[in-house]
């Protein structure tokens, strides 16, 4: 149950759904784009999030696409992570959204609502950043397209009304190698110690990584690092912990000591993986 | 016999189901007021003021009760507010309740409570507790009102201490020719039963107070209630229906009594309160914390000669059942061996961190984990197999036990079968440690384990059985149906008794103290043998009656008549006989005339012999029997990344006699899960403030569906004599062995010893790590 | 709009009105306008899974779902299952003690059935670890569903 009371409103348009928050917002009303919903009812219960009102994009129809077009594949914000699982139109992002919450959960939790949540792991993303994929945006102007290393940096930066409404992928970059592992305090059940994901374009693989920091990224620096082919595994991995673009956590799920101890395993299973396969 | 042993179908399976079994929170009225707990965010801190102002402006709020003018509570020593007066102790105490028309408007009132604290230094745990300069927590303790067998320290963050000293200690150490010290520690942690506390009360024009609690304990909470708030036992009623599981979390009384509080602040209107998951696991108590030493000295032969234990239990906040957990844990310090000599101090130690509940297994898996694992640093120093440490020093009848208990076949049950059971189980002779390729090796760890349960010595259990007109019968008994299936089992042990079909006997599931007759509380796995020897009583009793109404209209005399199948026959010409449906309600003669009345057996069964224990040597029986029993693990780590999965859990109790095979199963299966669970997963994350940092199921996590192993289990059954058909108890001692078994095993497989809780891959590295 | 709204939920094959308030959960709805009680509050979190229910063929927690959001879909509860092969499968496995999960597992474990009438091991332990049953040692309930799955594959 939460805290307040909420109004409710499930436009149809794109255009609807910005108007909505405009007209909210004129009324002193604070809105929140509502996908999923799951973090927003559980943050909610806490009072850990407030709002006035919500606008589900759940009818929106360009939210809910899932196609190829143009030698791209189109992510909707609203699809749920299990009918992207089911459809694995994209083998990377299913294995990597396979492992959020549980199942059920994931009947749920939509695209847009992981990537775009509060909770900082938001690991739905890592597919994306690996892929240099495009992100479609609507807001007051209408609708933008922009790639999303620009437009996301940890989280998405988007501007007050604003809300996500797909995720571009070029074809090619679904087919390329990858790998991508979760690991986790203890067995198959909770949150990440840290997520690391991997795809080989043109025999230089890439990286991106959730739980390691307080937030997702990828980083050229380690890319560049854990490509170098002249040196030893050990020395490759060492370089790439020392342009950990920030802090590494030290929380409940691991200590950062034993966090860089599993990043360092990880990496090595990964590259060995990857690197194995010609 | 005909229906003992067999895995009958439970009597609630097709209310539960279905969805129609009704558990506390279930129940809604119109009527209804809604209560909300406001808790306190810090560990320790003295509460300047409560700012209720804007709270009261809510609509629908009734009442706000903050913690002025309330007794001090406690189970065996009173030492606590129900709601934080002028000090918080714990993080999540209860600071205010609040009371309104719906649970939305008792929320934001909660929420609009403005709460001025000022922080004080904070006692993380035992150890700093009982550092000379720790803060002192309850500066009160010599003035507190407390029962028997409590023995605090004042001035100290002792609670109670309880001392074991059994034969002579010196003369041990010099008979030992190895000895190993070791020592333990780990967290507070919790029950995590599927259902969260959730209790209604009000107070009828007539003074009858009035609970429904989803409790394992309804008595308890009625006579608590009656001696904290003086109020008349007999104008207090309890009702529990099904609970959601307990694990021994619901045998605790405490969200009752801000249930009591609540309707008596709004002129005894019904109020419900229903704990959130956070409140449950926190605010409510939880699972006791540990730290320990055990230092162990024996034969080069591996004959324990001396055993030297100093416990310092996380007491948390308040002592309630914490003091009668250090106790438990000091009458069976050692496991089931036999040792001359023992010291034993057990301190109750209070602490800024949420206080105890007992725990399925009442400190046993605790102290086991200290002990069975210092056992296998024992065998490694002595080069033994550690099951044959182990079988050498097994407890056996005409032993004593460290509270000096002379055992003999009937209180103890056969440890070293179970041990031999457990090698075959385990197919211990392929050996402990088997490498199975690149960075992979396969480990076994055991452990043995042993348990009386210390009740109170004048606990008792009735049970009524009411006859319908068609010849069935209404079983009556004060157990709580906690999904143990112990009433199923109830009526097994009648059906048996009477010889009858088990479709014809009807459990109450509920529970009603005003009607129902009292079952003690509904712990320590003795539902089935106290409740179990009522049963037989009642069924004795009604033998009686049935006999004496036949034997007038059979001619013949009762000592020849017999009782089964329906109906009362002549023993020697069965065909002479009457059915019982004919009699069970009175028997009417054709003209109509009549006599007898509808039939009612009843019967109690007390405990037999239980005594106090003495003060400066713990001597004195603590309970009825020892169940033992000897369990096993085997994992699979990865020595690289060290991963572990448990490929299979083994537990062989010895259960005096299986009732009902399924049930039992059931009952041990689910218990090695819990126990896995906890050793592997399970603990409370403190921040340095003392603040529980995942008080959620999403970072509190029990063991998945997936995630669990194979499970064996496999029964010896040395009758306890006393019981119903011999059985002992077995709803708690598989949990016991698992943390000690799963620590056994891995501490092996890597070489290291793994001497804390849980054991989750970091502390297998740390440890690891620290030797390199 | 803050105010209470009346909509219609299609419960077990019933239309029913509802008064409810935007804000409140299908849970809460179910629970305390519908007085279905079979869906259980374990830990309001979606962590638990001891609310889920089926709204238009697929099963969630209706802890994190809002009650406007169920308005066009058929929802089923487990009082609206009778007689379904797990329910008596459950009975038989002993898949239960407590039962506090049980309507949460039978639902979940009838929409994986829906949909897989085969389904692999992988598959049943992907979807059964989104409940949490603390009674049991899930080896009863694995038989429980196993014996479903064998059953109908015979067939
Ligand atoms: S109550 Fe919904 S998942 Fe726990
Ligand atoms: S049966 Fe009790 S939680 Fe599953």
């Amino acid at each position: 149950m939460l805290a307040f009371n909420l109004e409710y409103y499930k436009p149809k348009t794109i255009e609807e759904a910005v108007e909505c928050f405009f007209l909210l917002k004129k009324e002193n009303k604070r809105a929140i784009y509502y996908s999923g919903g799951t973090e927003i009812l559980t943050l909610g219960r806490l009072n850990l999030l407030q709002m006035d009102a919500v606008i589900d994009i759940k009818s929106i129809s360009e939210c809910l696409e899932f196609n190829f077009e143009h030698n791209q594949l189109i992510a909707g914000a609203a699809l749920s992570l299990t009918y992207i699982e089911e459809r694995n139109y994209f083998p990377l992002l299913s294995t990597v959204a396979k492992e959020v919450a549980d199942h059920t959960a994931r009947n749920k939790i939509t695209l847009g609502g992981n990537v775009c949540g509060q909770i900082f792991y938001r690991e739905a993303v890592l597919p994306f950043l690996l892929c240099d994929s495009n992100v479609v945006i609507a807001g007051e102007g209408g609708k933008e397209t922009a790639s999303i290393h620009q437009i996301f940096n940890g989280a998405f930066q988007l501007e007050e009304g604003q809300f996500l409404i797909q995720l571009l992928t070029d074809q090619e970059y679904i087919t390329m190698p990858f790998a991508s592992l979760k690991k986790r305090q203890q067995w198959e059940t909770g949150y990440p110690l840290i997520t690391v994901s991997s795809i080989k374009v043109d025999n230089r693989l890439r990286f991106a990584f959730s739980g390691l920091c307080s937030f997702p990224f990828r980083s050229t620096e380690m890319e560049d690092a854990l490509n170098q082919a002249n040196k030893s595994l050990h020395i490759r991995i060492q370089q790439a912990i020392d342009h950990i673009p920030a802090q590494v956590l030290d929380d409940i799920e691991g200590s950062r000591e034993y966090r860089l101890f599993v990043l360092r395993n990880t990496l090595e299973e990964i590259i060995t993986e990857l690197e194995g396969e010609g | 016999m005909h229906i003992i042993g067999k895995g009958i179908m439970r009597k609630d399976s097709l209310e539960k189901v279905t969805g129609h079994a009704k558990y506390t929170a279930d129940f809604e009225s119109k009527k209804m007021l809604y209560g909300r707990l406001v808790t306190s965010p810090h560990a320790h801190a003295n509460i300047k003021q409560i700012d209720t102002s804007s709270a009261e402006k809510i609509n629908g709020i009734r009442a706000i009760i903050t913690g002025e003018n309330l007794p001090l509570t406690g189970e065996e020593m009173k030492d606590r507010y129900p709601i934080a007066k002028e000090r918080v102790r714990y993080y999540g105490e209860v600071v205010a309740v609040v009371v309104a028309d719906t649970p939305f408007q008792a929320m934001q009132a909660a929420e609009a409570i403005k709460v001025n604290y000022e922080f004080l230094p904070v006692v993380n745990s035992p150890s700093e507790a009982l550092k000379a300069d720790a803060p002192l927590l309850h500066p009160d303790l010599e003035n507190y009102e407390k029962i028997n067998m409590v023995y605090p320290v004042p001035g100290t963050n002792i609670a109670s201490k309880t001392k074991i000293r059994k034969g002579n200690l010196e003369k041990g150490w010099q008979e030992s020719e190895v000895i190993v010290e070791e020592a333990f520690a780990f967290r507070p942690s919790d029950h995590a039963a599927m259902e969260t506390r959730a209790v209604f009360a009000q107070i009828h024009p007539d003074g009858m107070i009035e609970l429904t609690a989803s409790s394992q304990a309804p008595f308890m909470i009625k006579r608590l209630i009656a001696d904290y708030f003086n109020v008349e036992l007999g104008r207090i009623i309890v009702n529990t229906p099904l609970v959601g599981g307990a694990f021994g979390g619901k045998a605790s009384v405490q969200l009752e009594l801000l249930a009591y509080l609540a309707t008596k602040a709004v002129n005894g209107r019904l109020v419900k309160i229903v704990n959130e998951r956070e409140e449950d696991m926190v605010t409510s108590p939880g699972h006791i914390g540990l730290e320990a030493q055990v230092k162990l000295g024996c034969t080069k032969e591996g004959i324990l000669k001396a055993a030297e234990i100093l416990f310092l239990w996380d007491g948390g906040a308040y002592s309630d059942k914490a003091i009668d957990l250090s106790r438990a844990g000091a009458v069976d310090c050692t496991g089931p061996y036999h040792i001359d000599n023992i010291w034993c101090d057990s301190l109750c130690m209070y602490t800024n961190h949420p206080f105890p509940a007992p725990f399925r297994g009442f400190s046993h898996s605790e102290v086991h984990f200290a002990f069975e694992r210092t056992m296998d640093v024992l065998a490694q120093k002595l080069n033994m197999d550690p099951l044959e440490l182990r079988a050498r020093n097994a407890i056996l009848p005409g032993h004593t036990t460290p509270t000096q208990v002379v055992l003999n076949s009937s209180t103890v049950g056969n440890l070293p079968e179970c041990i031999r059971k457990l090698k075959m189980l385990l197919n211990w002779e392929e050996g402990q440690v088997i490498d199975v390729g690149p960075n992979k090796v396969r480990a076994k760890g055991v452990s043995c384990v042993w348990k009386t349960s210390t009740i109170d010595p004048d606990a008792s259990s009735g049970v009524i059985l009411t006859f319908n007109k068609d010849g069935s019968i209404n079983l009556i008994s004060g157990v709580v149906e906690i999904g143990t299936a112990t009433k199923t089992v109830l009526a097994q042990i009648l059906a048996e008794k009477l010889k009858m079909d088990i479709n014809e006997i009807h459990v109450q599931m509920g529970v009603n103290t005003q009607s129902t007759p009292e079952h003690w509380k509904t712990v320590a796995s003795r539902g089935t043998f106290m409740a179990g020897r009522a049963v037989l009583t009642a069924a004795e009793d009604v033998i009686k009656q049935l006999k004496s109404l036949a034997s007038f209209l059979l001619r013949a005399s009762t000592e020849d008549l017999e009782v089964g199948y329906g109906k009362v026959y002549v023993r020697e010409e069965p065909k002479q006989y009457i059915p019982i449906k004919e009699i069970a309600y009175g028997y009417s003669f054709p003209e109509g005339l009549s006599i007898g009345g509808q039939m009612i057996g009843r019967g109690t069964y007390i405990l037999r012999g239980m005594t106090h224990l003495d003060k400066e040597t713990g001597a004195g029986r603590p309970g009825p029997e020892w169940t033992v029993g000897a369990e096993g693990v085997e994992i699979e780590l990865n020595t690289r990344d060290y991963t572990y999965r448990v490929l299979k859990a083994v537990a062989v109790i010895d259960v005096g006699k299986v009732l009902n095979e399924k049930t039992a199963l059931g009952q041990v299966k689910g218990s090695m899960s819990m126990g896995l669970s906890f050793a592997a997963r399970e603990t409370f994350r403190f921040d340095r403030e003392g603040r529980v940092l995942n008080p959620q199921l999403r970072t509190y996590r029990p063991l998945r569906f997936g995630e669990h192993p194979k499970y064996e289990a496999a029964f010896v059954e040395t009758p306890h004599l006393d019981a119903p058909y011999g059985a002992r108890g077995v709803g708690e001692h598989a949990l016991i062995g698992m943390p000690a078994a799963l620590g056994n095993s891995l501490s092996t497989a890597l070489s290291v010893k793994i001497n804390y809780l849980p054991m989750i891959p970091e502390v297998l590295w740390k440890m690891k790590e620290r030797g390199k | 709009m803050t105010e209470k709204i009346a909509i219609p939920l299609n419960v077990n094959g019933e239309i029913r009105e509802v008064v409810i308030r935007p804000a409140d959960t299908l849970l809460d709805v179910l629970r305390n306008e519908l007085s279905l009680t079979g869906a259980k509050p374990g830990c309001l979190n979606g962590d638990c899974g001891a609310c889920s229910v089926i709204v238009g063929g697929t099963v969630y927690k209706s802890c994190i779902m809002l009650a406007v959001e169920a308005i066009d879909s058929k929802i089923t509860t487990i009082e609206g299952l009778k007689n379904s092969p797990i329910q008596e499968a459950f009975i038989k496995h002993f898949a239960f003690q407590c039962g506090y999960c049980t309507p949460g597992f039978i639902i979940n474990i009838q929409a994986l059935l829906e949909k897989h009438s085969n389904p692999t091991y992988e598959t049943i332990k992907e979807w059964l670890s989104s409940n949490i049953c603390r009674c049991t040692s899930y080896e009863e309930i694995e038989g429980a569903v196993f014996s479903v799955v064998e059953k109908s594959s015979d067939e």
